[in-house]
C-alpha cells in the first residue's frame, strides 16, 4: 500500500519533470503521451485505493514517509493518510483528472505551448493528490499552495494576453490572502496542540480552550474561503475563466476549488466542537450561494455563468457543512465534481465549435449541429438544477431538506430561492446556446461542427456519473451508501431513516427547480423579448448583477489603490526624503563643519606661531587659576 | 574537537586561504591574461567549495561546541590567538559562502571587460574575508576578517559599478565603517573587562561569552555590537545604503552582497550579542522585534513601487531579513522557542540562495536588454522560455512557496514570532502576502504580456540562457528544492548549536518570561470577548 500511495502523486510528478525538460525539443507533438499515461496510471492506482477502502470503510492508512520540517517540538512529515473521505476525493480527482487529460489532447491541439500545458496538468495532479492524501496540515498547505501555483500557471497559460496574465496573478494573490489565514491557523494550532498531524490534533481537541478552537477554525476557514472562492474572496474565480477550458473543468470546478470544502470536512473534529465557527461557515456559504446565483443570472459569457454557478455550488457545500449536514456536503462535492466538470468540458466543445466565441448572445440553435454536446450538457444541467433522477437531485435536495428538518428555516428558504434561480440561469444558458436561431456571423456558422471523439467521449464518460452517481450513492436519501461509507469520518453524525417529511421536502425542492426551468423556458424561448424589457425596467438591479455587485471596483477603491498609494508615499517620502535625507544630511553637515574649520589651515607660519603663543598664554592662565 | 582528531589537516584554514593562493597565482602570471585569471579563480573557489562539502560530511551534528578547531598563540602579550573553529551555524554559512563563491566566478565570466585581474582578485579576497569571519573563534581575528571584507567590496562597487558607483561605494563604506568602529570600541571595553575576571585577558569568543558582565557595560557594548550588525543586516531604518549599493554594484558584487554579506549581521547578533550580553539582549527584544516587523512590511511595500529590478530585489531583501532578526529575538524572549532561531538561520541560508539567484538573473536580463527598468521590458518569456522558467523558480521561492527553500525558514521564524506575540506574528505574515504581490507583479510585467515598444526593446540579442548561465543557476535550483523538500539535512546542523545558544541565554529568559505580553494574556483577552 505504501508504494501505491507514493506512486499516485509521484507518477504525475515524473511526467511533469520529463515533459518540461524534454517537451519542447524532443517530444514535440508527442508531448501528451507521457502525461496522459501518468494520469491514467494514477487513476488506476487511486481506484485501487478507493475500492480497498470501500471494501472496508474502517480501514485507516497513516504513513509517515520521511521528515519534512523538524525543529524543537515541531515535527512534520511527508506523510499520507487514507480514509473514506480521502478515498472519495481520490475518486473525484483521479477520474476527472484523467478524463480532462484525454480531452485536452483534442482541445489543445496545435497550441504552441502544448508540452507546457500537459506538464502543468501533471504538476497539478501531483499537488492535488498530495493535498487529499496529506496526513498533516503543513503538508496539506504545501499542496494547497502547489495547486494554487498550477492554477496561476494555467490561468495565465496564454501569458501574452494581458487579461490572462492579469487573471492568473489575481487568482494567486487573492488566494494568498486566504492562505495568510490558513498559515496563522496552523501557527495557532501548533501552539495549542503542539502538533500539526491530523491524528494527534484530533485526538486532543478537548484540551483546547473554546477561544483557541474558534480562532483556529475561523483562520483555517479563511483559507477555505480563498481557495473555494467564497464571498468576499470569490473575485478570482470568474476571472480564472481566462484559462483554457479543460483547466476550468479540472481545477476551477471539479477539484482544486473543492479543496476548501475538503479541508473543513477534514477538520470535522475541530469544527464540531466550535458551534460559532460552524455558524460562520454556514452563514458565509449560504450568502455566497444566493449571491453568486444572482450574478450568474445576467452574465453573457458561457464560461462565466458556469463559473458563478460553481461559486454558488461551493456555497451550498459550506452551507451543508456549517449546518451539520457533513455527509450531504461531501456527497454534493462528489456529484458536483462530475456534472460541473461535464458542463465545463461541454462549454469547451461549444466554444471550439463557435471558433472561440464565448458570448452566448452570439450563439443559439447549436442543438442539431452538436448533438452529443447538447445531450451530455443537458444531463449536466439537469443534475445541476437537481431534477430527478440525476446526480445533483440526491445531494442538493438532501442538503435543503436537512435545513428544514433541523429547524434552520431561513437557510432552507434561501436554499430554495437559490435552487429556483439555479434553474433559471442554467436553462437560460442551455436555451441561449442550443435552442432558437443561431446569431453568429455567417463565417463562424460555416465552421460549426461536433468535436472529435477525443473530446466527445470524455463528455459521455462524465455524463454517466452525472446521471447515476446520485442514485447509486444516495439512495435511500439521508441513509444511503455514502452515509454508511463516511460514517467512520463523521463519527458523531447519526443518519436518519427516510420518512414522509423528507419525501415532501424532496418534492418541494424538485418543484422549485422545475419552476426555475419553466421560467427560463418562458423568458428565453416563449417571450425572448421579455428579459430585455425586464432589464430596462429594473436598471439598477440588472446593472448590479451584471457588474458582479461592483466587488472588483470596491476592492480597487478600498484596498488596491490605498495600498499602492501608501507604498508610493513610503518610498518617495519616508524612504527617500526622511531616512535617506537624514543620512545624506548628516554627511552634508560634516562637510559644512569641515568647511568651517578650513580657514584655520592657512599654511602661513606666522599665524600658526600666533596660535601657539595664544595657546600657551591661555594654558598658563588656566593653570594659575586652577592651582591658585 | 580539533582538526587533528577529525580531518588530519586544518581544513578550515585551507578553505579560507585557498582563494588567497589563487590571488598569488594570478599575480605570478602577470598582466593581460584574462583567460588565466578566470580559470585560476574558478579552480580556487571550486576547490574551496569541494572542501567545504567534505567538511559538512565530516561534521558531527551531535557534538557540542566548536569543531575542526585550530588554535595557536599569535600575539602573546595580548593573549591573542589564531583561533578557527565552527559550529553547525557557521558550517552552514561557510558552505553558502563557498557555493556562491563558485557561482559568481562562473557568472562573471564575460561580465567584466576591463581590469579583469583586479576584479577576480577582489572577489577572491572578499571570499577570504567572509569565510574567515565565520570561522574565527578569536575576537581579534574576527575583527580583522570583518574589516578585510570591506575593502574588496568597496573596490568592486567603486571600480566596476554603474554610473553612481562612487556615491554608492562611499556610502556603503562609511555606513559599514561607522558600525565596525563602534564595535571596535566595544571589543576593547569587553576585553579590558575580561582582564579583571577569572578568565584573565582574553580574546577568545567562548571565554568572553562565559563572563557575566555588569549591566551597564552590557547595555553599551550590546548597542555598539548591535549597531554594527544592524547596519549589515540591514535593519530598518539603517537600510538606505543597500539599494544604492545594489543598483551600482556589478552582478557579482550584488550576489555576494545579498548572498553573504548581509548574513554577517544576523550571524554576528547570534554569535556575539546574545551569548555575551544576554540581559541587554532580552531588554532589547521588544524594540528589535518592532523594528524587524516594520522592516518586513515596510520593505515589502516599498518593493511594490520600485521601477528598477535591482532596487526591487534590494528592498525585498530588507523585508526578508526582517524575518531573521525577528526570529532570533523572538527565540530568546520566551523559553522553548527554538523554531524562531532555527528559522532565522534558515532564512539567512535560503535568502542567500534565492536572492543571490535573483540578482544573477537580473544581471542576465541586463546583459540582454541593457536596461533594468521594469517598464521597459515585457513579454520576455516568449524569446527566453528557459530563462523565464528559472526566474519563476526563484521568484516562487522568494515569495515563500512551500516546497522551496524560502518557506521553511519563514514559517519557522513566523512560528517563533507568533509564539512570542500573536499580533506581531500576524503583522509579519502580511509581509508574506505582500511578497507575492510585488514579486508576481514584477514577473508579470517583465516576462508576460505582449512585447513593448520596439524602440525601447532591441529585438535582437534576446537569446535564451547560455550553458554557462545554466551552469551557474542549476546548483541554486537544486539547493532551493533541497531545502524546501528535505530541510532536515540543514536543520540537523542547527539543532545542537541552537540548543546551546538558547541555554546560554535561557537562564535569564526563564525569570523574565512573565513580563512579556504573551499567549496567555491574549487568550484571556479573547475569552473576555465571549
Amino acid at each position: 500500500m505504501e508504494l501505491i500511495v507514493a506512486l499516485i502523486p509521484l507518477l504525475p510528478f515524473a511526467g511533469f519533470v520529463i515533459t518540461l525538460l524534454l517537451g519542447k525539443w524532443v517530444l514535440g507533438k508527442r508531448a501528451d503521451v507521457i502525461p496522459v499515461l501518468m494520469a491514467t496510471a494514477s487513476w488506476v492506482l487511486s481506484m485501487y485505493v478507493f475500492v480497498r477502502v470501500v471494501a472496508d470503510p474502517e480501514y485507516v492508512f497513516d504513513w509517515n514517509a520521511f521528515t519534512w520540517i523538524s525543529s524543537g517540538a515541531l515535527e512534520t512529515t511527508w506523510g499520507f493518510y487514507i480514509d473514506p473521505l480521502a478515498a472519495i476525493m481520490l475518486l473525484v480527482v483521479g477520474t476527472i483528472g484523467m478524463v480532462v487529460h484525454y480531452y485536452s489532447i483534442g482541445y489543445m491541439k496545435g497550441d504552441e505551448g502544448y508540452y507546457r500545458f500537459f506538464a502543468y496538468l501533471n504538476l497539478f495532479m501531483f499537488a492535488m493528490f498530495i493535498l487529499v492524501m496529506a496526513n498533516n496540515y503543513l503538508l496539506m498547505f504545501l499542496a494547497w499552495e502547489g495547486v494554487g501555483l498550477c492554477s496561476y500557471l494555467l490561468i495565465g497559460f496564454w501569458f501574452r494576453k494581458k487579461s490572462a496574465s492579469q487573471a492568473g496573478k489575481k487568482a494567486f494573490l487573492v488566494n494568498r490572502v486566504g492562505d495568510f489565514g490558513f498559515m496563522l491557523g496552523m501557527l495557532l494550532m501548533f501552539l495549542t496542540f503542539g502538533s500539526l498531524q491530523f491524528t494527534e490534533v484530533f485526538a486532543d481537541v478537548g484540551a483546547a480552550g473554546p477561544a483557541a478552537l474558534l480562532g483556529i477554525c475561523l483562520l483555517l476557514f479563511t483559507g477555505a474561503v480563498g481557495k473555494s472562492a467564497q464571498f468576499p474572496l470569490h473575485v478570482w474565480l470568474p476571472d480564472a475563466m481566462e484559462g483554457p477550458t479543460p483547466v476550468s473543468a479540472l481545477i476551477h470546478a471539479a477539484t482544486m476549488v473543492n479543496a476548501g470544502v475538503y479541508m473543513v470536512a477534514r477538520s470535522y473534529p475541530l469544527y464540531i466542537d466550535s458551534h460559532t465557527a460552524m455558524y460562520v461557515v454556514m452563514g458565509v456559504g449560504t450568502f455566497t450561494a444566493i449571491y453568486a446565483a444572482l450574478i450568474a443570472l445576467t452574465q453573457n459569457d458561457i464560461k462565466r455563468v458556469i463559473a458563478y454557478s460553481t461559486v454558488s455550488s461551493l456555497g451550498f457545500m459550506f452551507m451543508a457543512l456549517g449546518s451539520g449536514a457533513w455527509v450531504a456536503g461531501i456527497f454534493y462535492l462528489l456529484t458536483h465534481g462530475f456534472f460541473k466538470g461535464l458542463l465545463f468540458l461541454g462549454s469547451g466543445a461549444v466554444i471550439h465549435a463557435m471558433s472561440g466565441q464565448q458570448d452566448m448572445r452570439f450563439m443559439g440553435g447549436l442543438r442539431r449541429k452538436l448533438p452529443i454536446t447538447y445531450w451530455t450538457m443537458m444531463v449536466g444541467a439537469l443534475a445541476m438544477v437537481g431534477i430527478f433522477p440525476f446526480a445533483g437531485f440526491w445531494a442538493k435536495d438532501e442538503i435543503i431538506g436537512f435545513e428544514f428538518t433541523h429547524h434552520l428555516y431561513y437557510i432552507w428558504v434561501v436554499g430554495l430561492i437559490t435552487a429556483f434561480i439555479t434553474g433559471i440561469y442554467m436553462f437560460r444558458l442551455m436555451f441561449m446556446t442550443f435552442h432558437g436561431q443561431n446569431r453568429s456571423s455567417p463565417g463562424v456558422q460555416e465552421h460549426i461542427h461536433e468535436s472529435r471523439p477525443i473530446m466527445t467521449v470524455p463528455l459521455i464518460i462524465l455524463a454517466i456519473p452525472a446521471a447515476l452517481a446520485g442514485v447509486l450513492a444516495g439512495w435511500p436519501p439521508e441513509s444511503g451508501w455514502i452515509h454508511r461509507f463516511l460514517h467512520p469520518v463523521f463519527f458523531d453524525i447519526e443518519s436518519e431513516p427516510f420518512g414522509i417529511v423528507a419525501f415532501i421536502l424532496l418534492l418541494v425542492s424538485l418543484v422549485i427547480g422545475a419552476a426555475g426551468i419553466t421560467v427560463a423556458w418562458y423568458l428565453y424561448l416563449q417571450r425572448p423579448e421579455l428579459p430585455g424589457r425586464l432589464a430596462a425596467r429594473f436598471p439598477r438591479a440588472y446593472g448590479a448583477s451584471l457588474n458582479k455587485f461592483y466587488m472588483d471596483e470596491i476592492y480597487e477603491a478600498a484596498v488596491i489603490r490605498p495600498v499602492i498609494g501608501f507604498a508610493g508615499w513610503l518610498w518617495t517620502f519616508v524612504d527617500t526624503r526622511v531616512i535617506d535625507g537624514a543620512v545624506n544630511g548628516l554627511a552634508w553637515l560634516w562637510g559644512r563643519f569641515g568647511r568651517l574649520l578650513r580657514p584655520l589651515q592657512t599654511g602661513r607660519a606666522q599665524s600658526y606661531a600666533l596660535g601657539i603663543l595664544v595657546g600657551v598664554v591661555v594654558l598658563i592662565v588656566v593653570f594659575r587659576i586652577v592651582e591658585g | 574537537m580539533s582538526w587533528q582528531d577529525q580531518m588530519g589537516f586544518p581544513i578550515l584554514s585551507v578553505i579560507t586561504y585557498l582563494p588567497l593562493a589563487g590571488v598569488l597565482l594570478m599575480l605570478a602570471f602577470g598582466r593581460g591574461r584574462p583567460g588565466v585569471y578566470k580559470l585560476v579563480a574558478l579552480v580556487a573557489t571550486l576547490a574551496a567549495f569541494v572542501l567545504s562539502v567534505v567538511m559538512l560530511f565530516c561534521f558531527d551534528t551531535e557534538a557540542p561546541g566548536m569543531q575542526f578547531t585550530e588554535s595557536f598563540v599569535w600575539i602573546e602579550s595580548l593573549n591573542v590567538r589564531y583561533g578557527f573553529g565552527i559550529d553547525g551555524i557557521a558550517a552552514l554559512l561557510v558552505f553558502l559562502t563557498t557555493l556562491l563563491g563558485v557561482i559568481v566566478i562562473i557568472a562573471s565570466w564575460n561580465y567584466v571587460k576591463d581590469r579583469e585581474r583586479g576584479f577576480f582578485i577582489s572577489l577572491l579576497l572578499l571570499q577570504v574575508g567572509m569565510t574567515g569571519v565565520f570561522c574565527a573563534t578569536d575576537l581579534f581575528l574576527f575583527y580583522i576578517f570583518w574589516e578585510v571584507m570591506l575593502v574588496p567590496m568597496y573596490f568592486i562597487i567603486g571600480i566596476w559599478g554603474g554610473p553612481r558607483k562612487v556615491y554608492a561605494a562611499i556610502k556603503f563604506f562609511l555606513y559599514t565603517l561607522v558600525g565596525s568602529l563602534l564595535m571596535l570600541v566595544a571589543i576593547i571595553a569587553v576585553v579590558l573587562y575580561s582582564r579583571g575576571t577569572a578568565a584573565g585577558l582574553t580574546f577568545d569568543i567562548q571565554a568572553l561569552s562565559d563572563i557575566i558582565y555588569p549591566y551597564d557595560l552590557q547595555i553599551w557594548a550590546f548597542l555598539a555590537f548591535f549597531l554594527a550588525f544592524a547596519i549589515k543586516v540591514p535593519m530598518f531604518p539603517l537600510h538606505t545604503w543597500l539599494p544604492d549599493a545594489h543598483v551600482e554594484a556589478p552582478t557579482a558584487g550584488s550576489v555576494i552582497l545579498a548572498g553573504v554579506l548581509l548574513k554577517m549581521g544576523g550571524y554576528g547578533m547570534l554569535r556575539f550579542c546574545l551569548p555575551m550580553f544576554p540581559d541587554a539582549s532580552l531588554d532589547a527584544v521588544p524594540y528589535v522585534i518592532a523594528l524587524s516587523v516594520i522592516a518586513i512590511v515596510y520593505g515589502a511595500l516599498v518593493s511594490l513601487r520600485q521601477k528598477d529590478l535591482k532596487k526591487l530585489v534590494a528592498y525585498s531583501s530588507v523585508s526578508h531579513m526582517g524575518f531573521v532578526t525577528a526570529g532570533i529575538f523572538a527565540a530568546i524572549a520566551i523559553s522553548d522557542n527554538p523554531q524562531g532561531l532555527e528559522g532565522a538561520i534558515l532564512v539567512m541560508f535560503s535568502h542567500g540562495i534565492l536572492t543571490g539567484a535573483l540578482f544573477l538573473m537580473v544581471g542576465f536580463l541586463y546583459e540582454r536588454t541593457h536596461t533594468r527598468e521594469i517598464a521597459a521590458m515585457s513579454g520576455l518569456a516568449k524569446p527566453m522560455p528557459v530563462l523565464a522558467a528559472f526566474l519563476m523558480v526563484f521568484t516562487l521561492g522568494s515569495l515563500g512557496l512551500p516546497g522551496l527553500s524560502g518557506f521553511v525558514g519563514e514559517f519557522l521564524s513566523l512560528l517563533g514570532l507568533f509564539h512570542y506575540d500573536y499580533a506581531w506574528g500576524a503583522v509579519a505574515a502580511v509581509g508574506v502576502v505582500l511578497a507575492a504581490c510585488y514579486l508576481l507583479w514584477m514577473y508579470q510585467r517583465v516576462l508576460f504580456n505582449d512585447r513593448g515598444d520596439p524602440d525601447i526593446m532591441p529585438r535582437d540579442g534576446l537569446f535564451d540562457v547560455r550553458w554557462r548561465e545554466v551552469a551557474s543557476l542549476t546548483p541554486l535550483v537544486v539547493m532551493a528544492v533541497w531545502v524546501g523538500v528535505y530541510p532536515d539535512t540543514f536543520l540537523n546542523l542547527l539543532h545542537t548549536p541552537v540548543r546551546e545558544l538558547l541555554a546560554d541565554v535561557g537562564q535569564t529568559a526563564q525569570e523574565r518570561h512573565d513580563s512579556f505580553p504573551g499567549v496567555s494574556e491574549l487568550l484571556a483577552f479573547v475569552k473576555g470577548l465571549f
